[in-house]
Order: C-alpha cells, then sequence, then structure tokens
C-alpha cells in the first residue's frame, strides 16, 4: 500500500515529531519548488473552505500542481460510484489525492484498492489527521513541550473526528486529556481509545486547570436523534467567559472551526485573548506543507 | 434399482444414535441399510475410508434472492452453493420481492426449486404482508402450499401485539415462528456492533441490547401464546442467557447461530471492508465465546449460514452505505469444524446434529437421519483435509465472503440428495 496519511492512529511519535518541527519553517509564507511536476487531487465530497483552501495554497507553495473536485456537479452527483470515481481519477496519474468524506473508512477503503498515496481531509465521524497536526504546532508555538499538558476536549466527541485525531495525537506525547460533554455524546468507551484519557459530564471539572480548551462544533448535521434535550446545550457544555477562571490563567482556547457563536462558545470567549482559533487556521497551510512534501518529495 | 453403497466411513446419525465404522446402503432414493460389512452385487460404489458419512446437512437461514433480486443469487446458483457445502436441505426466507408473504409466491419457488435446485429447498413465509409489520400474512394457506415456518427475516414486527397474533395463529397451524431480533429503534442508523470498535473506528453502533430486548420480548410472547419461537443468529451474551433461561423453564424455544458470531468478533474486523458487514453485527469477542459455549452446553439447537449474497456493486461501496450480509453456504462446515471440534469444544457426533436433528426437529421435517426408509440425503465430509476457499470460485452468483483465501483444516467430500451424488469436492 502507498504511504499517504490516513490517520493519525497508527502514526510514530518520531514521524508527527518530524512534520511539526518542519510545519515550523513553513510558517513564513515562501514559494518553493520541491514539488514541482506533481499533481496533487483534491477531491472534497464534503463542503469545506478552510481545509480544502489551505491544500490549495500548501500545494501551490511548494510548486506542486492541484485541482480540486467537489461532489456537486461532477460526475459523484450523476451516480458514479466511489470505486469508480477514484480509479478514473487514479487514471489520469494524481502524485496523491487529498479526500474529505462524509462516510468513516472511506479513504481506507479505497487506500486498499488504489496505488495513489491517499491524504485524509476528513473522514464521517472518524478521524482528521491534518487537523490535530495543526492544532499541535498552535499549542508548541506556545508552549515548550506537550508533555504533562493539561488539555479538555469539550463537546460532541462521539461524532467528532477532530476529537479523535486530536486523542491519538496528544496521548502519543503524555497529555493528561479530559473529554467532556452530554453522556449521549461521549461514549465511555474513549476512555480505552488512548493512555491519559478521562471522561467528565461536568465542563466546570473539565477545564479546571486545563492548559488547553478544544471546543468542538456541535454537528447537528450528525446527529440523527436528539441527543440532549433542546436548548439545554449552551447552558450545560457551551465556553462562556466565567468558565476561564477555572482554567490557567494562559489557557488556550481552540476551535477547528466553524464556529457556532452562542452554541458551543460564546462571543466573548471566540474573540478574547485566550483564543488561538484564527492562528489554527494559518497553521494549517504550514502542516500541509509538510505532510505533503512528506509524501511527495522523493 | 438403482443403488449405491458407501463404504469405510465413520457413519455419525444422531437420530438413531449410531455412531460406527460402516457402510450405508442407499436404494431407490431411499436409505436401505446401515451396518458393516454390508454388500449388494451390481452397486455403484463410493470409497468413503477416513471420512464421516452424516445424514444429509439442513441449513434453516438461506436467502437465495429469487423471485426478484436473481443478479445477486438464484434458487439454482444458491442450490448449488448448498450443495458445495455439505447441504442436502435449505430453507428460503421470504424476503424476495414479492415477498412470500402469499401461497402464490409460495408455490413459485416450489416449483422453481423442483426444477432448477440440486439440493431441497423449503420456503420460509412472512409473518405480515409485505413484511411490513402490520397486516398477518396468508399465513394458512403459505402453509399448505409448502412454508414450515414463518419470519420477518431482515424487517422484525416491532409491534408487539401483531407478534402475538401471529405467534397464536401460526401455533394452531404448527409453524414455528422465527424472529431476527432486533429493536429497530435502538439499533437505527448503526453499521456495526456498539462498543470500543465502534467509538474507534468512528461508525454507528448496534447495541446488543437491541437484540436482547426482542429476545425477551418474543419469549415472553411465546410463553403467552404457546406457539414455537427460534431466535435466528442468537449474537449477544445476554441473548443466550435468556434463551437458555426459557428453556429451563421448558418453553418452546430454540435459537441457531451462525459460523461468523461464533467465529469473529468486531475487533477481527478488518477495519471499513464490508465483508464484515451484518446484522446482527459481529459483537464483541465475550459475545462470540458466549455463543461457543452455548453450543457447548446445548443451549444453541442448530447451526446456519444466513447466507446472504450481494453483488459486488453492492458491497464494493463506503462501508456505511453498503447492505449487510455475507454469503456463507460453502465455508459454514470448515468454521464449525475449526472453531467447534478442533478447538475440542465439542465432537463430531454434536456436531452433526447440529446441523440436522436440531434443524429438522424446530421445523419438523423428516430429514436428517440415516433411519432405513427416510429419503436418501447423506453429507459426506472429511474433517482433516486442509483446502483454502476462494470465493471467485464459489458457485453463489455473489462473492461477499470474509473468509476468502483462509486455509481450512477440514470440509465437505460429497453431497448425497434423494440417494444421487450432486457434487463432489475436486481431486475426491
Amino acid at each position: 500500500m502507498p504511504v499517504g496519511l490516513l490517520g493519525i492512529e497508527k502514526l510514530e511519535r518520531a514521524e508527527i515529531e518530524a512534520i511539526l518541527d518542519r510545519a515550523r519553517e513553513f510558517q513564513t509564507p515562501k514559494r518553493l519548488d520541491s514539488l514541482r511536476g506533481k499533481l496533487v487531487v483534491n477531491l472534497f465530497y464534503e463542503a469545506s473552505t478552510r481545509t480544502r483552501t489551505s491544500f490549495e495554497i500548501a500545494a501551490k507553495r511548494l510548486g506542486a500542481d492541484s485541482v480540486s473536485i467537489t461532489a456537486s456537479g461532477s460526475s459523484v452527483s450523476k451516480g458514479e460510484s466511489l470505486v469508480d470515481t477514484l480509479n478514473t481519477l487514479a487514471a489520469m496519474r494524481p502524485s496523491a489525492i487529498v479526500m474529505r468524506h462524509s462516510a468513516s473508512g472511506a479513504p481506507h477503503f479505497l487506500a486498499r484498492h488504489l496505488d495513489t498515496p491517499i491524504i485524509n481531509a476528513g473522514d464521517g465521524t472518524h478521524e482528521h489527521p491534518t487537523q490535530a497536526l495543526l492544532d499541535a504546532r498552535t499549542i508548541l508555538d506556545r508552549r515548550d513541550s506537550l508533555e504533562g499538558l493539561r488539555v479538555a476536549i469539550i463537546g460532541d466527541i462521539a461524532h467528532s473526528r477532530v476529537a479523535r485525531s486530536n486523542i491519538y495525537l496528544l496521548a502519543k506525547f503524555g497529555v493528561d486529556l479530559v473529554v467532556c460533554g452530554p453522556a449521549s455524546l461521549v461514549p465511555a468507551e474513549l476512555s480505552r481509545m488512548a493512555k491519559g484519557v478521562t471522561i467528565s459530564y461536568d465542563i466546570r471539572e473539565a477545564i479546571r486547570d486545563a492548559d488547553v480548551i478544544m471546543m468542538l462544533r456541535v454537528q447537528l448535521e450528525r446527529q440523527h436523534e436528539a441527543a440532549f434535550p433542546a436548548g439545554e446545550y449552551f447552558q450545560f457544555y457551551g465556553l462562556r467567559l466565567e468558565h476561564l477562571e477555572l482554567a490557567k490563567p494562559d489557557v488556550l482556547v481552540m476551535h477547528p472551526g466553524p464556529i457556532n457563536r452562542g452554541r458551543e462558545i460564546s462571543s466573548e470567549v471566540a474573540d478574547s485573548q485566550r483564543s488561538v482559533i484564527l492562528n489554527q487556521v494559518e497553521n494549517g497551510v504550514a502542516v500541509r506543507m509538510a505532510v505533503l512534501e512528506r509524501i511527495l518529495a522523493c | 434399482m438403482q443403488r449405491l453403497l458407501i463404504k469405510n466411513g465413520r457413519v455419525i446419525d444422531p437420530a438413531t444414535r449410531t455412531d460406527l465404522t460402516g457402510d450405508v446402503l442407499i436404494e431407490d432414493g431411499r436409505i436401505a441399510q446401515v451396518g458393516a460389512g454390508l454388500e449388494a452385487a451390481g452397486a455403484e460404489r463410493f470409497d468413503a475410508t477416513g471420512l464421516v458419512v452424516a445424514p444429509g446437512f439442513i441449513d434453516m437461514h438461506v436467502h437465495l434472492r429469487e423471485p426478484g433480486f436473481e443478479h445477486a443469487e438464484t434458487i439454482e446458483t444458491g442450490s448449488r452453493a448448498a450443495a458445495a457445502g455439505g447441504f442436502t436441505s435449505i430453507c428460503s426466507m421470504p424476503n424476495t420481492n414479492p415477498v412470500n408473504d402469499n401461497a402464490t409466491v409460495t408455490s413459485y419457488i416450489v416449483e422453481r426449486a423442483r426444477r432448477l435446485a440440486v439440493v431441497n429447498v423449503f420456503p420460509i413465509g412472512a409473518i405480515t404482508r409485505n413484511s411490513k409489520g402490520e397486516d398477518l400474512a396468508a399465513i394458512g394457506s403459505m402453509k399448505q402450499a409448502g412454508v414450515v415456518a414463518i419470519s420477518d427475516d431482515g424487517h422484525p414486527v416491532m409491534n408487539a401485539r401483531v407478534m402475538r397474533r401471529a405467534m397464536e395463529f401460526a401455533h394452531a397451524f404448527g409453524l414455528p415462528v422465527i424472529d431476527h431480533c432486533e429493536d429497530l429503534n435502538l439499533s437505527a442508523g448503526g453499521d456495526m456492533h456498539e462498543g470500543f470498535e465502534s467509538v474507534r473506528l468512528g461508525l454507528r453502533g448496534i447495541p446488543a441490547a437491541s437484540e436482547d430486548v426482542m429476545v425477551a420480548r418474543d419469549i415472553l410472547l411465546a410463553e403467552l401464546t404457546g406457539a414455537r419461537f427460534h431466535v435466528a443468529h442468537i449474537s449477544s451474551r445476554n441473548a443466550v442467557r435468556m434463551v437458555e433461561y426459557a428453556k429451563s423453564r421448558g418453553l418452546p424455544v430454540s435459537c441457531e447461530a451462525t459460523p461468523h458470531h461464533f467465529a469473529l468478533s468486531d475487533e477481527m474486523m478488518v477495519p471499513y471492508d464490508s465483508n464484515y458487514k451484518m446484522k446482527p453485527p459481529l459483537r464483541a469477542g465475550r459475545d462470540a465465546q458466549a455463543v461457543r459455549e452455548a453450543i457447548a452446553a446445548g443451549t444453541v439447537d442448530a447451526i446456519a449460514s444466513d447466507h446472504a449474497p450481494h453483488p459486488g456493486s453492492e458491497k464494493m461501496q463506503e462501508f456505511e452505505r453498503c447492505p449487510f450480509g455475507i454469503i456463507g453456504l460453502e465455508t459454514e462446515l470448515a468454521v464449525a469444524l475449526q472453531m467447534l471440534v478442533h478447538s475440542g469444544l465439542i465432537g463430531l457426533p454434536k456436531l452433526v446434529s447440529l446441523f440436522t436433528t436440531g434443524p429438522a426437529s424446530i421445523l419438523g421435517l423428516d430429514r436428517g437421519t440415516l433411519a432405513p426408509g427416510s429419503a436418501a440425503d447423506v453429507t459426506i465430509f472429511d474433517p482433516e483435509r486442509p483446502w483454502t476457499y476462494d470465493v471467485n470460485r464459489s458457485y453463489s452468483k455473489s462473492r461477499n465472503s470474509p473468509w476468502d483465501g483462509v486455509t481450512f483444516r477440514g470440509g465437505p467430500v460429497a453431497t448425497i440428495v434423494g440417494g444421487a451424488v450432486v457434487w463432489r469436492a475436486e481431486g475426491s
């Protein structure tokens, strides 16, 4: 199987460190031509602005050609199967396919049938590896090390690919992790996913002494039933200014975006000095450059 | 007179408590004699030295897809796969198109099977019209046309009152009620067993409780109505315990287990490979172990495949989009030998009973025995011969099997239906 990037779960710590180190060098915008002649296809079965754009920019800055295809308006909407679409694209001999899909495991399924490296840009409710990498880069821009930090991840953990990738990544670096949200969205099995993961259903307990608070988008589109009483989400699990006093004074507030102001995070917090949400977006390009380079430069 | 003499096998017939090294003589499609040192001048001979000679195996849970889904399987191709798996009789589930919910469809299946099938086909009728769970199907006339049980397999009757009425009616006609036990509200949207693996893979879960609550409901309704109730493809440890409890109380409750549910569990899945997607889903390791223990303890009455063919175009998709089910007729005996007999859990006579007297007594079939005078359905298998399953050479029209490329110890050698050899292993 060609080496792409399907998830963080199986990635070695050293590999993650190498990507994060290289990403730091890409933080000052520069144009290179190390990937001249390479073709990156961005295949997005799900709408995405920031992820797709940052992959496009990352490819361009490295001198690669990139083509973006979104599901609506392409052969996908005409009923072509995933395998057929990917075979068609593979016949155009791209160097890598960056793929976003609403079904968990869609890139893993394809990786078994294609020779082209696949970079997972988010698969259903499974993993979003480049998001976890850029989150780690964002933390490391402000902390010397991940080791020993206390990180609270709050929201719909069950349906979050961002949470899974972050849990895998942070646990590899000895982070003290607490996941928190309504019980119906925080399955007990999460504590077995990696070392150092604990569960809380109380946001105050979760963010006490936290170095980092990662808020997740409440994904109403992924909940197929009412998983909590209507109207109670923000009251019990929304992050408000008063909560920040419980955390470390220099706590970092993160969010993968797009944010729902007033649903999982108050505007005051999102726009506060503690928020590094826009830094996360900025690091998206640098991290994706490091990932593309690692997979394609040879 | 047509005569076939099977020589020097280990003849195991649980129905007559026979286990001897000897011969079986078949005359004109009937078992004539079983014993050591039989001779029959002019009879065709089958050397069964080193092989087991058993009553023809019965698989009471098969989807033949005809009428309606002939691109996935037909009565003919499914019956050939059955023969290659050592089965002489199979029961066909009613979720065809049209649904087998009336005597016309039943008669169609019976007639097609008579002309094209190489093994006996016993249809199972629907419980409700169109398996919609509302009005009862034409249960009485389907019985007259040949169904041996009723089931809304895959579309379980959610309304307990409807199930109660179905059990009452079926009981009066001597028909067992088979339920695919799944509370559709609890399982809605799920793609695999709910547990650590579903959380890890980001796939929506089907909790074991969705099976358990329906097993409990149906056991209580069986007690209320007196009907014979059979749990299809039992997969959870709680469900197993409830069947055990029902049996200890003397209720007419039985259950079957599939090879995949007692051999595989969720952590053994190849992630996102649709050949591991079925209902009930592969459960946790301790559930599979509970099913194996229940087989050893006698709580499980039959092994059945839930052979569910789907063409590659439907299975080669994103995991959450592809249909549930795998084929299983050709690998069933081999998996059972491997997991139950070679592991030391049960002996060969017990294994044979799970394929013969078990299903025959649930369904009231006059099959599954080598008693003189009975139909000459015989399964001959080699408990030791190593072989490798190549799904691309399957007799089934579909290829959805998790066992492709697996090398087994032991498998079928010959299948005899009504005295005629309908399948023989290559090189045997």
